[in-house]
């Protein structure tokens, strides 16, 4: 017996890696990213709970609307939202079975996330070349960490996006439910970087 | 776009015209989510001569709407399994109770 077919041969398969498991009526993934989701909410929420009792302990808040380039991040805000949006239609062609129109959508997504890091690259040089570094004060210290692990963030979902619409869009031609749900699985984390910037941006921006 | 499902996930609907009705969803939503950032920034600046606590009333308010709509319909938050909303109901008490911790320390009578 040669070493592939004996690999083969002792493969164990990985349970309810596509189909729903009887008792929770979610496939394993999806219940996994959830609980990632749900330790996600509790790290952003600690920097956001950091923001309420450094801001309200503050006699002179900045406010980032004075100094911050608003028509920038609201044009980051728009670039967020459509890159939502084409992670859910490409989710929709590939349940539709047409890869090619999948692979579009999550290219365009990627498109939208380095686009997201350019503006954001913009902004920060700008900060830095006017003197505002995270020492500056609380709110650029704030400022920085919040947008720049949301950056990390976006440069994660960059990663998944660019393998999957990569090499790991093999497994489509092997097991299409389980690279359809893949795509699900990081359309859900991709939607949060999305709602952590829905509320990133009025605080840091407008507030 | 083939007219032939591939998926059968017990979670959704994958009929074609199932999906093509999501997808028709999906645009509305993305349309809804641009104009609330409109309404967003067209309030700070309606805003800017009130007091500071109505401008965060209002923006907090708007990005309470959209995240629910991201949440609701593009994370498919409406139509799932009890165990999500089990892990999500945990997960909401103690982002609440991080919130809140500095909020009373602020507020609190007894500083």
């Amino acid at each position: 017996m040669d070493a592939h077919a004996h690999a083969a041969e002792h493969e164990i398969e990985i349970p309810y890696a596509t189909y729903p498991r009887p008792d929770t009526g979610l496939y394993n993934g999806k219940l996994g990213i959830w609980l990632f989701l749900a330790s996600e909410v509790m790290l952003f929420g600690a920097l956001f709970s950091s923001y309420i009792l450094l801001r309200t302990g503050s006699i002179n808040w900045p406010r980032g609307y004075t100094f911050l380039n608003i028509p920038l991040a609201t044009a980051n805000t728009f670039i967020l939202i459509a890159s939502s949006v084409t992670v859910v239609l490409a989710w929709a062609n590939l349940r539709l079975g047409n890869l090619k129109l999948g692979r579009i959508f999550i290219t365009i997504t990627i498109a939208c996330a380095l686009l997201f890091l350019v503006n954001k690259g913009i902004e920060y040089r700008h900060e830095f070349v006017e003197g505002r570094s995270p020492s500056t004060n609380n709110f650029m210290a704030l400022y920085f960490t919040l947008t720049g692990l949301h950056g990390l963030h976006v440069i994660g979902g960059i990663v998944v996006f660019a393998y999957f619409a990569g090499p790991g869009a093999k497994m489509w031609h092997t097991d299409r439910n389980r690279y359809t749900n893949r795509i699900e699985i990081a359309g859900l984390y991709w939607h949060f970087v999305d709602l952590v910037w829905i509320f990133l941006f009025p605080t840091l921006y407008l507030l | 776009m083939s007219d032939h499902a591939v998926v059968d996930d017990l979670n959704h609907h994958n009929s074609p015209e199932e999906i093509k009705r999501e997808v028709r969803v999906y645009l509305i939503v993305f349309f809804a989510l641009a104009a609330l950032t409109a309404v967003t920034v067209g309030s700070f600046y309606m805003l800017k001569s009130y007091p500071v606590s109505v401008a965060i009333g209002v923006a907090l308010a708007i990005a309470l709407v959209k995240g629910s709509l991201v949440a609701g319909y593009f994370m498919h938050l409406l139509s799932e399994k009890k165990l999500i909303y089990a892990v999500l109901i945990l997960t909401v008490f103690f982002f609440f109770v991080l919130i809140w911790g500095p909020w009373q320390h602020h507020y609190s009578p007894f500083n």
